[in-house]
């Protein structure tokens, strides 16, 4: 059966590649196994030869699978179910890339052509451990393929095809407009009432969403590298000569990991209604930490490269990092998180859920299984690390950060643990707290060692010397941080004293690390940053665990009502106990000040925006100074929302951003349109120019009738035709306000643009001409309806670009490290730095500000 | 690496694990019926919206207060008294997941997760449903 305007072509193609690139990523493994395992040097090098060649046919076969998703959603064939549940017709172009790896199968797509970006890479540079390195990169190819191959084997799916028909996979015929009443079967012009698709979900319309998942995808394909190192190590027995080859490829993965998991809390803070950055939501820890973990990796690599010790370590956290990398893919996939995250998804199915499975496993497990095989072999140092010795000091800062994301998985893996014992443990009543109370603890040791760290060297350390030199850094530290106490309190109270000193002292631990990181690029380095990325790297990650502390210490809810004292708290609690919960929320009404900390608030109007279902409100904030009545401060903010069919509200804040400080809005409910329930009409009359008409609290006045007018209101072309009648309302209580009804033509078609006088409840409509165009039907109704309104939340978050900007400093480390580890020419080195640098400010600190 | 580092090691991973054990008060996923057992006591409930009670929520008068009825699986109902906006799907919700205590009839929740249909995609009976809306 054929069916009418159907584009099978692309589909067909994308999988076909699909197909070619799964057999071709077997072939290049099994031909690099050949190549490991032959001992002559000529058929090495041809089996490598041949490796190689299937390696670019599945990088290109891969391309070319991309390209043909791309030219199914961007042409919207919604025959194909993916378009249909990705794209849809008013999806702004930018957005398509977007809604490619919005679902399951194009962001395993996505991953899997990070890894042949990768694997090229490694082909042209891993030079005698390329065999076995582009093995495991192959395995890993292997299963990510398998998951877009949607090929029956015994009546079970294997893998998602995104290229699945809408027509195959969902019973349109239980649809009657899909049925050909004749045959009782599916009709061949089907794809007539198919026009349109579901789209990116709304919450994810946003510029983060396109740069987001690639930078996150690329950190967790990069993981593979060092894993792959490791291996090629322990299958050749030359048990230390790995590390100095994988060290760029950690520092590589530990930046775009750990910029990518920012871009992540950047754009949950910019335009989600989480209201913050970070929310210790389960899947916010699964991509932690890993991060953690291979951070300790690339620390006991770098312990290694300088003493030999800390090998076993490196092996252990390298594997480690990247058996979490997939387990937090298996959390997040399948469905297992559920009830306890905001981001749920739901299950992919139990074929799919069990092939995830098989992948968390299939490279760690085996690697994981050679390195305690070969535990005993692997060289290790007898002789006992000075206590002085940075060594020493950079093994207990890897061993803290291993501790604390075991400690924070161990949290998150609450359901897994209720799938498998069967209990019904629940997250605990403050789950940011549970975290905040440990890791505040693991963030002042860490201040500590990475602010030392820096001056102490490797096997040992000149007592005199450290104290030396970290007289000033403390000295500096303490009194900054006694300043603050004074100047600028951390007024975090509500977990008790306890807590709150605990934050001071990670604050100063922070703040050390700051200045003694910067005290060791000015006397030890002399500016010499070549040398310098560690310390730029823990500079950078200093000031924004600094800022965390201090930007959530002192964030404030402005919305807060009952410091606001607008809302007497009536009706709130019938068994007349005083409540905990704080009242977060405040109702403005239109065009009524409304007071909120320091400033009034109006919520002035709404406008409309290119996407039929989104409006802005725009509210209005003024500050103003109670001695002298001067306005300090004035400035509007727009948050957004977008109302679906079912009520369904979705929100993106609004920011004012200062240098110091953001304050931020969103909105929590707006007010249902009440003029279709409303059933006062209106009352006709027929004015000549300067009449005027009495409503029950006043009167108002035409003024005239002005042609297409360009005023605060309108913005008429000359060529438009269109009519508003100018009026003056005057409220007895002496206030004036201007209306403007309008009526419009278009197409030969009759507009009525009719205005209101909200504080009035007065709706003003123009209707057209009378008495042979010398009077003007304008006509008037009141309602008792109350106004519009609505209702937002508002944050005050202080000092929350020292988040961003130590991010910022902390992934330039990580680059100037890479740089001078893979010793790259100098022109090469400071435009990379360069471009990085630029990118990541402008994304972190300018854009959308 | 061996005697002292190995000592301070072992002290701090005890220390981790104590803190561990310590601060962590997990909580459970109970029904109504149990939770009403607990007073009190931190709980999540799983259950569903009431339709056929009313829902009480009127941002003009006070925005942080909505109460409306949920029932469990098990037929239980109780009161839920929520200081916070209405979510806007809540009638929408197939499954509500409410955290947050039992004080005397009335469970005092701080937290509601919805579970509603129209943010999943990868269900097909609901792509179904959409599909046929066009």
């Amino acid at each position: 059966m054929t069916f009418e305007n159907e584009h099978l072509l692309p589909g067909q193609v994308g999988h076909f590649f699909v197909l070619l690139a799964f057999v071709a990523s077997i072939i290049s493994t099994i031909a690099y196994f050949k190549s490991f395992k032959s001992q002559l040097e000529n058929e090495k090098q041809s089996w490598l030869r041949f490796a190689r060649g299937a390696f670019f046919i599945q990088a290109f076969s891969l391309l070319a699978v991309f390209a043909c998703i791309y030219y199914i959603c961007s042409q919207h064939y919604f025959e194909y179910l993916y378009a249909y549940k990705h794209a849809s017709k008013e999806l702004e172009p930018k957005y398509l890339l977007a809604c490619i790896w919005e679902g399951q199968e194009g962001s395993f797509l996505l991953w899997a052509l990070w890894h042949c970006a990768l694997g090229i890479v490694l082909i042209f540079t891993a030079k005698k451990r390329e065999a076995p390195v582009m093995m495991v990169v192959n395995t890993a190819q292997i299963f990510l393929i398998l998951m877009l191959l949607g090929l029956y084997f015994f009546n079970v799916r294997i893998g998602s095809s995104p290229f699945v028909l809408t027509r195959n996979e969902l019973n349109l015929s239980s649809a009657p407009m899909f049925i050909d009443s004749k045959t009782n079967l599916l009709r061949t012009d089907y794809l007539r009432f198919l026009t349109d698709g579901i789209g990116l979900n709304i919450l994810l319309r946003n510029y983060w969403m396109v740069i987001h998942p690639p930078v996150l995808f690329l950190g967790f394909a990069s993981t593979v590298v060092p894993i792959a190192f490791a291996f090629s190590s322990l299958v050749t027995k030359d048990w230390g000569g790995w590390v100095k080859a994988a060290l760029p490829w950690t520092l590589f993965s530990g930046c775009v990991l750990g910029t990518g998991i920012m871009m992540g809390g950047k754009w949950a803070y910019e335009s989600l209604s989480f209201g913050g950055y970070w929310a210790w939501d389960p899947v916010e820890n699964a991509s932690l930490v890993p991060w953690l973990i291979l951070v300790a990796g690339l620390h006991c690599m770098a312990i290694f490269n300088a003493t030999k010790n800390a090998l076993r370590a490196s092996y252990l956290f390298i594997i480690l990092a990247y058996l979490f990398v997939l387990y937090s893919t298996f959390l997040t996939r399948t469905g297992i998180l559920g009830d306890t995250s905001v981001h749920s998804f739901t299950e992919a199915g139990m074929a799919m859920n069990v092939l995830i499975g098989i992948y968390v496993l299939a490279i760690s497990a085996p690697v994981l299984f050679l390195f305690f095989r070969n535990y005993k072999s692997i060289p290790s140092l007898q002789k006992e690390e000075d206590i002085s010795s940075r060594e020493f000091w950079m093994f207990i800062g890897s061993l803290i950060l291993f501790l604390s994301a075991l400690f924070v998985i161990s949290i998150t893996s609450l359901p897994v643990y209720n799938k498998i014992f069967g209990t019904h443990l629940a997250d605990p009543q403050d789950r940011e707290f549970a975290y905040n109370k440990v890791l505040v603890l693991v963030a002042i040791i860490i201040g500590l060692l990475t602010g030392a760290s820096q001056f102490l060297k490797y096997k040992s350390t000149d007592n005199k010397y450290l104290i030396k030199k970290l007289s000033w850094p403390l000295g500096i530290s303490v009194a900054a941080t006694v300043l603050i106490l004074f100047l600028y309190p951390i007024e975090y109270t509500k977990k008790g004293p306890g807590f709150l000193v605990a934050i001071y002292l990670a604050f100063f631990a922070s703040l050390f690390s700051v200045v003694a990181n910067a005290a060791y690029l000015k006397s030890v380095l002399k500016w010499k940053l070549k040398a310098g990325g560690a310390a730029i790297a823990h500079l950078g990650f200093a000031l924004m665990i600094g800022g965390m502390l201090i930007s959530s210490g002192n964030k404030k809810v402005m919305s807060d009502n009952s410091k606001t004292g607008l809302f007497i708290p009536f009706d709130k609690d019938p068994t007349g106990r005083a409540t905990e919960n704080p009242m977060e929320n405040l109702t403005l009404l239109k065009e009524v000040p409304t007071r909120m900390g320091d400033y009034t608030v109006t919520y002035m109007n709404d406008s409309a925006a290119s996407e039929k279902t989104r409006t802005f409100y725009n509210i209005h904030f003024k500050r103003v100074d109670s001695a002298t009545g001067k306005v300090k401060e004035e400035f509007t903010l727009s948050p957004d929302s977008y109302k679906m069919k079912d009520n369904n509200l979705t929100s993106n804040p609004g920011t004012k951003h200062y240098l110091t400080h953001d304050i931020f809005t969103y909105i929590s409910t707006i007010s249902v349109s009440n003029t279709e329930s409303d059933t006062t009409t209106y009352r006709p009359h027929e004015m000549a120019i300067g009449d005027s008409v009495f409503y029950s609290n006043g009167y108002y006045v035409l003024n005239g009738i002005l042609k297409n007018p360009s005023n605060e209101r309108f913005n008429f072309s000359p060529t438009d035709t269109a009519l508003v009648a100018d009026i003056t309302v005057y409220a007895q209580n002496g206030t004036q306000y201007k209306a403007y009804p309008a009526l419009t033509i278009r197409n030969q078609e009759l507009n009525l643009i009719n205005d209101t006088v909200t504080t009035q409840n007065l709706y003003l409509n123009f209707s057209g001409l009378a008495d042979g165009g010398k009077k003007f039907k304008v006509n008037s109704k009141e309602t008792d309806k109350l106004t519009d309104f609505i209702t937002l939340k508002a944050y005050y978050f202080p000092y929350i670009n020292l988040v961003w900007l130590g991010l910022v400093i902390m992934s330039c480390g990580f680059i100037v490290s890479l740089i001078s580890r893979v010793k790259a020419a100098k022109p090469a080195a400071y435009v990379s730095i360069g471009l990085v640098l630029i990118a990541l400010f402008y994304m972190f600190l300018l854009a959308n500000n | 690496m061996k005697t002292s580092s190995i000592i301070i090691l072992v002290a701090i991973a005890a220390g981790i694990g104590a803190l561990l054990m310590y601060s962590v008060d997990f909580s459970t996923y109970d029904t109504i019926g149990s939770a009403k057992q607990k007073q009190g006591q931190y709980v999540h409930l799983i259950a569903k919206l009431d339709k056929s009670k009313p829902i009480q929520y009127d941002a003009l008068k006070d925005p942080n207060y909505l109460s409306f009825y949920a029932v469990d699986s098990l037929g239980n109902s109780t009161q839920v008294i929520y200081r916070n906006t209405k979510p806007a799907e809540l009638e929408q919700s197939e499954r509500v997941v409410l955290k947050g205590k039992m004080q005397g009839d009335i469970f005092e929740c701080n937290d509601i997760l919805l579970k509603c249909p129209s943010k999943y995609k990868d269900d097909k009976k609901q792509l179904e449903k959409t599909v046929t809306q066009h």
